[in-house]
C-alpha cells in the first residue's frame, strides 16, 4: 500500500521543492532585497526634511530682520550678516547627488552654519533693546526661530541615524551580498559631522557688540 | 508579510533588552508621571483624570513628566527623546504633547507631536511656559503650573473644535481601521487560492487513500485531480494578522498611542 502510494504519487516528490519554495523565496525577496532600497528612501526622506527645516528658517528671516531694523537701525553690520549669510545658503543648488558627493554636502553645511552663527549674533545684540524685546512680532518671530533651529537639530539627527542605517546595509552581511550583486550603483551617503554640530553654539561678543549703543 | 513577521518576532525577543538599554529614561507610567515627585496627589488625580477626558474628546494626548535632572543634557534633545520612547499621540496623527519640567536644571519644555505642530504653535507653547509657568515656579508652586499650563494647552488645542471631533471620530476606529482590514481579507482570500488549491492536489495523494487513477479519499471526502474539482470543500487557510500601530489606550493601562515628534515646541527657564 505505502509503495503503491509513493510510487504514483509524483506530488510527493515535488514536495521538497514545494517547501524550499514556501519557505526560502519569501525570506530571499521579503527580508534581503527590500532593505537596501528601503534604508535609501528613508535617507533620502530624512534628508528632504533636513532641506525643509532649513528652508523654513530662511523664510523666516526677511521678516525678523525687518522688525529689527524699526527698533535697532545702527545695528546695521550684524542685519547686513544675516542677510549675506542668508543669500549665501540660498544660492547652494543641492540635487539628489549633493548627498553622495562629501564635498557638495560641506559646501552646504558651511553656508547653513554661517548663517546659523550670524543669526545667534543678531538675537545676542536684540537683547540690548527693551522695546525690541516687548514687541509681540518679535516675539513670535524669535519664538519661531528657536523652534526651527530645533527642528533643524531633530532632522539633523534622524538624517545621520538614517544614513548610518543605509551605510550599514552596504557594508554589513547579508545585504551586502544584493549591494553586490543587484545594487552596484548604490553608493555610501555622506554624512554630517559632529564638528558642525557643535559650531551653533552662540558668540556673544561683548567687548565690541554694545560700544554703539553706549 | 514575512518582514513584518520577522520584525514582530525581533521585537519580542529583544523587548527586554531594549527595555534595559533604555533605562536611562523613566518609564511611562501614566498620564502624570511625577518622578521628581514635585506635583501633590490630588492634583496629580485631577489632571490624570482631565487629560484622560481630554484624550477621550479629541484623541490628542497630554503628558506631563516631571524628572528630577536631566543629567548634564540639553532639554530639547532629551524631550524629543521621551516623546519618541513613550510614542505619545495616535500613530496616524501624531498629535502627542509633552510637558516636561526638570527641577533641578530649573528648565521646562513643551513637547509637541507632528500633528498638532499647526494647532499648538511654537509661539503659544512659549507664551504657555512664559506666562503661566515660569512666575509660578518661580514662586515654587509646581502644582499651579503645570495645571494653568496643561488648562491652556487644552484651552488651545480645544480652540477649533470641529478639527478636534474630527480627530476624536477618525481615531476611534483605530484598533480596527480599514486598512487592516482589506489586508487581512485579502490576505485571507489569496491564502484559499494559492494554498487551498496546492493542498487540495498534493495532500491527498500524500495522505489520502487511492481510489482509482487520479482519484483519492481524504478526509471522507473525494478528490478528483483529472477534473480538477472535488466533492470536498475547501481547506481554510489560516491568514493570522496583527493590528499593528494604533494602540488605543484606554481605561487603567495607559500607553503611547505610535506618534512621533520633529521636534516642536519650545522651552524656558526659571
Amino acid at each position: 500500500m505505502i509503495t503503491e502510494r509513493l510510487s504514483l504519487s509524483s506530488p510527493f516528490r515535488s514536495l521538497p521543492a514545494f517547501l524550499i519554495m514556501v519557505f526560502v523565496l519569501p525570506l530571499l525577496a521579503g527580508c534581503g532585497y527590500n532593505t537596501i532600497p528601503t534604508a535609501e528612501e528613508n535617507a533620502h526622506a530624512a534628508w528632504s526634511e533636513v532641506l525643509n527645516q532649513y528652508q523654513r528658517r530662511s523664510d523666516l528671516i526677511p521678516n525678523l530682520v525687518e522688525t529689527v531694523k524699526g527698533y535697532a537701525s545702527h545695528e546695521k553690520d550684524t542685519l547686513d550678516a544675516v542677510v549675506q549669510a542668508r543669500a549665501k545658503a540660498t544660492q547652494i543648488t543641492v540635487t539628489p547627488d549633493t548627498l553622495k558627493d562629501p564635498e557638495a554636502l560641506k559646501k552646504f553645511q558651511d553656508a547653513q552654519a554661517g548663517l546659523t552663527s550670524a543669526l545667534s549674533r543678531l538675537i545676542a545684540v536684540s537683547e540690548a533693546y527693551p522695546d525690541l524685546k516687548a514687541n509681540q512680532n518679535f516675539l513670535a518671530l524669535q519664538a519661531q526661530l528657536e523652534g526651527t533651529e530645533n527642528r533643524i537639530a531633530v532632522a539633523r539627527r534622524d538624517y545621520i541615524q538614517a544614513v548610518r542605517d543605509y551605510n550599514l546595509t552596504l557594508k554589513t552581511f547579508p545585504s551586502v551580498l544584493w549591494a553586490t550583486f543587484w545594487f552596484r550603483g548604490n553608493q555610501p551617503f555622506a554624512n554630517f559631522t559632529v564638528e558642525e554640530d557643535k559650531m551653533q553654539v552662540p558668540k556673544v561678543d561683548f567687548g565690541t557688540g554694545t560700544k554703539q549703543g553706549g | 508579510m514575512c518582514r513584518s513577521a520577522f520584525v514582530g518576532v525581533l521585537l519580542a525577543l529583544f523587548l527586554l533588552p531594549l527595555a534595559a538599554l533604555a533605562a536611562d529614561l523613566p518609564a511611562l507610567t501614566g498620564r502624570v508621571v511625577d518622578n521628581a515627585g514635585i506635583i501633590d496627589a490630588g492634583t496629580r488625580a485631577a489632571l490624570t483624570q482631565k487629560l484622560a477626558d481630554f484624550e477621550t474628546k479629541g484623541s490628542d494626548q497630554i503628558v506631563v513628566a516631571t524628572i528630577p535632572s536631566l543629567g548634564g543634557e540639553e532639554i530639547e534633545p532629551y524631550a524629543n527623546r521621551l516623546f519618541r520612547f513613550w510614542k505619545l499621540g495616535q500613530a496616524k496623527e501624531n498629535n502627542g504633547v509633552l510637558l516636561l519640567v526638570a527641577p533641578n536644571d530649573r528648565k521646562m519644555r513643551i513637547e509637541v507631536g507632528y500633528g498638532l505642530e499647526g494647532t499648538l504653535t511654537d509661539l503659544h507653547t512659549k507664551l504657555i511656559i512664559e506666562n503661566d509657568m515660569v512666575p509660578a515656579f518661580r514662586a515654587g508652586d509646581f502644582s499651579g503650573g503645570i495645571t494653568k499650563a496643561v488648562d491652556d494647552m487644552i484651552m488651545v488645542l480645544e480652540g477649533n473644535p470641529e478639527e478636534l471631533e474630527a480627530r476624536g471620530k477618525r481615531n476611534e476606529q483605530a484598533p480596527f481601521n480599514s486598512d487592516d482590514l482589506f489586508f487581512a481579507i485579502f490576505i485571507i482570500i489569496w491564502a484559499l487560492i494559492f494554498f487551498g488549491g496546492i493542498a487540495m492536489t498534493v495532500l491527498p495523494p500524500i495522505f489520502g487513500q487511492k481510489i482509482g487513477p487520479g482519484r483519492y479519499r481524504w478526509l471522507g471526502m473525494t478528490f478528483d485531480q483529472n477534473r480538477r474539482s472535488s466533492s470536498g470543500g475547501w481547506s481554510s487557510g489560516s491568514g493570522g494578522w496583527s493590528s499593528g500601530g494604533g494602540g488605543w489606550s484606554s481605561g487603567g493601562g495607559f500607553s503611547g498611542g505610535g506618534g512621533s515628534s520633529g521636534g516642536g515646541g519650545s522651552s524656558g527657564s526659571w
